[in-house]
């Protein structure tokens, strides 16, 4: 059941939400949605389960298993949702939610009651809550009801699965453990699912493909691997990971950041003086306690935490610029540096964006 | 409401026990008194006297039209509450402010107005009141006018009662069940109907004290023709009027017992109700 | 309706808000329509002539008179009473509390003719009062205290979520700075309470205004003396007369909707003005 929206937008009173997005998830992927609030990604989500609607126009349109959605009744379209904050209905048991996508079913294809209670058993024992069958939502902690919503959801065998920032709510620990146990389930089951979540960790370990979004546009999609390594804007490898951000310019064919050419630029095409943005992440940048091989960046140790598996180093460069490396616990061991010595960096890959247009403007 | 508050300052012994002799004074003097006074002079005649008041057949069809009364006005506000509760916890739209202001209104209006202005409108010589005399329908000086007058005064309770807590529900658990498959009857009475009981039983008790106790609006739009148009509160202020003390108080004690049924059902559910509050404030993770 | 409210799965959208504003309309809108309508319908002589001849002034006077301090002195012994509620334990508190709600509950004409049977000559008040030469009923005495009966609910019910509210630091900050506790509960903690005070003291005058069954067993309705402004509106319905009932219930309605719009925006004021200063 593959996904195709065409051509979305939303606006509401005071702002747009969503403009002109395309978006196209394949038949058992599960694609994440991924940006700060307002991005638009809950709307999305929102529009594609058809519980709202784009703003009208002829070119707009979505797809799901190549039916369009508006075509149908929300009731008959087979979507399994599952809320930030669960819905799940309060005055029924855990059983009873589970059940209740069977039990509304017109009585021509209503499962027996036999069939249902099968159904639910075998679900409760996917989510592995069987003792909690006969409990209410207000007994559960939030990772438990969390599950109760999954499988309510899926209950009704959907065509798609669609999961509203779903560990959103939780404990940092609760949340690592469901998106493991997500990962496996859909590894086991291959439902076309789209997750969204501002959380780019859960984003990149959980997704088969990541989408990016901000403002209401889309500014990539790719596997976990490319939007990391290869970012096609300013707006994604900010929004990923740390970075440092160093102010270059194009100087006869190279990007060079004050002094020190950064290296040879792959589009000759762009005009020398031009102005460049160069990203850089912290574990792509190495410390040289001598200017050899290409360390040429001049800086003063500022601050060193020991940060878990690495060892985070803060420097302060020549145009009193902040400098983020990571160093692993070894190479940190073998510099032996100390706060306020001198040191140089070495720039090992980096991320050049010309700057045409104005930065977009991100805050974490 | 997890702890109650603690308040470590206060006032000197001598301080608290006087305001608190004050207000069980006060209140003793003010409100116990006439309460247990209406069944005293209800007995004071003695109990066969008591008996034969409250049977009297002009008591009993008292009961009964202030019964039925109770009954239709309860189910047609119901209905009413239920009808602009949903509208307006589950849809945005303009004017809802306007809509909620125009559901109060009744507390603002002297129970006297209340029944005056179904007069103007369904009396003889009323707007509607030329049609409905060619029609041959009666609403004024007969039952359909005290039914109006007493859905006017009490539809505000439960509509009041239902209206917050359906806006702190939301409508994530309604949006959940129809993207389940469910039908918009299954959906209201499988999901909304359970989360709203309590406060739907609290405003019916509420509603219902008012309805069965109402007395200024029915008298003005009921005639008072006795065995016809008359309540039970009615009733009573007949019996008064004709120097029948003991057998006026002798009814009005079916009146009391009512309030003091009321007051019991209002306690238990209030706490009831609160927890259904807590519930919806936790769940919906609006803090 | 399409465009009138956002699109959302959610039935029932156009026939739970028809029937409700229809409902309304037959219900509130119309017949209060009527009353403007024959309220202000009449010439203005008319009107005036209902309105401001003596006995009508009377009853005006008489029911703004009793009223005032009959919710005077419901807040003054209100603000005890819920003091003691809200703070202080004692046996059969629930009791005193659950007895606040009877004014609410009781039927007026049951509390009507229970207060008269208390007050009067041979009553068990009414009989302490006599030798003193006060006649609790027929005179506006007895409307008084009907009155207070009938407001008290509104005030404690009023006060006691903001006592509730109150915040235990900055009493202590008082006591810390040295404040006797009479200073303390004068200079903190009434204003703190006041604008619950004011608002139910309004809401209960507003009431006590309109009251009609509590009140006219006690007061023995006597035109220029004891006769309050909703019993002079019947007897003139009963005469027929419902241009000049339509003229007095037009009047008050609007005290009534002035006093409690004050109520509303005063409130809305102080949310706003505690908002600044937080």
């Amino acid at each position: 059941m593959a996904i195709d929206a065409r051509h979305v937008s939303k606006s509401f009173a005071q702002y747009t939400a969503l403009k002109d997005v395309n978006l196209r998830v394949n038949d058992g992927e599960l694609v994440a949605l991924l940006g700060p609030s307002g991005s638009g990604k809950t709307t999305l989500l929102r529009i594609i389960a058809g519980l709202d609607a784009p703003d009208p126009n002829p070119e707009t349109a979505v797809f799901v298993n190549d039916e369009e959605i508006s075509r149908k009744q929300v009731s008959e379209r087979k979507v399994g949702f599952v809320f930030q904050h669960y819905a799940l209905f309060r005055h029924m048991t855990v059983f009873e939610n589970i059940a209740f996508g069977l039990r509304v079913r017109p009585r021509k294809v209503r499962p027996s009651n036999d069939a249902i209670r099968s159904k639910v058993n075998e679900l409760l024992e996917l989510i592995q809550l069987g003792r909690w069958a006969a409990h209410y939502p207000s007994q559960l902690s939030g990772g438990q009801r969390q599950r109760v919503a999954l499988a309510r959801a899926l209950a009704i065998e959907p065509n798609i699965l669609l999961l509203d920032e779903p560990f959103g709510a939780l404990d940092a620990r609760v949340r690592q453990d469901l998106r493991r146990w997500l990962r496996n389930l859909h590894a086991k089951i291959h439902i076309t699912s789209v997750l969204v979540t501002h959380d780019q960790e859960e984003a990149l370990e959980v997704a088969d493909r990541v989408v990016i979004m901000n403002q209401g546009r889309i500014e990539q999609v790719g596997t976990p691997n490319e939007v990391f390594h290869n970012p096609a804007s300013e707006f994604v490898v900010t929004f990923l990971g740390n970075v440092n951000l160093f102010h270059g310019r194009v100087e006869s064919g190279q990007t060079v950041i004050g002094k020190v050419s950064v290296g040879q630029r792959q589009d000759s095409s762009v005009p020398d003086g031009k102005s460049a943005r160069v990203f850089v992440r912290p574990h792509e940048l190495e410390i040289e306690r001598q200017p050899l091989n290409g360390a040429d960046v001049r800086s003063r140790v500022a601050r060193i935490q020991s940060a878990g598996s690495i060892v985070r180093v803060e420097l302060i460069g020549e145009q009193s610029e902040a400098i983020n490396v990571d160093l692993t616990h070894d190479r940190y061991h073998e510099l032996g540096i100390q706060a306020g010595d001198e040191v140089f960096v070495r720039v090992r890959d980096a991320r050049v964006f010309v700057a045409e247009e104005p930065a977009v403007d991100y805050s974490i | 409401m997890t702890t109650p508050k603690t308040f470590p300052h206060t006032e000197p012994k001598w301080m608290q026990n006087t305001l608190i002799a004050i207000s069980v004074g006060f209140v003793g003097l003010l409100i116990l008194l006439p309460v247990v006074a209406v069944f005293t002079e209800a007995l004071r005649k003695g109990l066969g006297f008591y008996w034969k008041s409250v049977s009297d057949p002009l008591a009993l069809s008292a009961l009964r039209l202030t019964l039925f009364t109770a009954v239709v006005t309860l189910a047609a506000n119901l209905v009413f509450a239920i009808a602009a509760s949903w509208c307006i916890a589950k849809f945005n739209f303009p004017g809802k402010n306007l809509l909620m202001t125009l559901i109060d209104i009744p507390f603002a209006v002297s129970p006297v107005i209340s029944g005056l202005i179904f007069i103007l409108v369904f009396g003889a010589r009323g707007w509607f009141g030329p049609a409905l005399h060619s029609a041959g329908l009666q609403i004024v000086f007969a039952t359909p006018g005290i039914i109006l007058a007493t859905v006017f005064v009490t539809f505000p309770f439960i509509a009041r009662e239902l209206i917050p807590l359906m806006q702190e529900q939301g409508t994530e658990e309604e949006e959940a069940a129809i993207l389940l498959g469910a039908s918009a009857w299954q959906t209201f009475l499988r999901v909304t109907l359970p989360n709203i009981r309590w406060a739907l039983v609290y405003g019916i008790v509420l509603a219902n004290a008012r309805a069965m106790g109402e007395f200024g609006a029915v008298s003005v739009v009921s005639g008072h023709v006795r065995g016809r148009t008359n309540t039970l509160p009615l009733h009573v202020e007949i019996l008064y009027n004709e120097y029948n003390f003991a057998a006026a108080f002798a009814v009005a004690s079916l009146l009391a017992l009512l309030a003091v049924v009321t007051l019991a059902a209002k306690a238990v559910l209030e706490w009831r109700l609160r927890v259904e509050q807590e519930s919806a404030v936790a769940e919906t993770g609006k803090a | 309706m399409q465009r009138l409210r956002e699109h959302t799965v959610i039935p029932g959208f156009g026939i739970s808000l028809g029937y409700t504003i229809s409902y309304l309309s037959l219900i509130v809108l119309i017949p209060l329509a009527a009353l403007v309508a024959k309220g202000t319908g009449q010439p203005w002589a008319e009107f005036s002539a209902a309105v401001f001849d003596s006995r009508t002034l009377a009853a005006w006077r008489l029911t703004f008179g009793t009223a005032f301090v009959a919710a005077l002195i419901d807040a003054a012994f209100g603000l005890v009473i819920a003091w003691t509620l809200v703070r202080y334990e004692f046996p059969g508190k629930r009791i005193v509390d659950a007895l606040i709600d009877v004014p609410f509950a009781l039927p007026t004409a049951v509390s009507g003719i229970a207060l008269t049977a208390i007050y009067s000559q041979n009553g068990w008040i009414g009989r302490w009062l006599q030798p003193l030469g006060i006649h609790a009923v027929f005179s506006p005495l007895g409307i008084v205290i009907a009155m207070t009966f009938i407001g008290l609910p509104f005030i404690v019910r009023s006060l006691q979520p903001s006592m509730e509210d109150l915040d235990p630091a900055t009493e202590a900050a008082a006591a810390l700075l040295g404040a006797p506790r009479m200073t303390a509960l004068r200079r903190v903690i009434l204003p703190a309470l006041q604008p619950a005070l004011v608002a139910g003291f309004v809401t209960a005058f507003a009431r006590c205004l309109g009251e009609y069954g509590s009140v006219i067993f006690i007061s023995g309705n006597m035109p220029m003396k004891t006769e309050i402004a909703s019993l002079l509106i019947v007897t003139k319905l009963e005469q027929y007369d419902y241009a000049g009932a339509s003229a007095i219930a037009l009047l008050m309605l609007v005290s009534s909707f002035l006093l409690l719009l004050a109520v509303n925006v005063g409130q809305w004021w102080a949310t706003r003005r505690q908002r600044e200063r937080e």
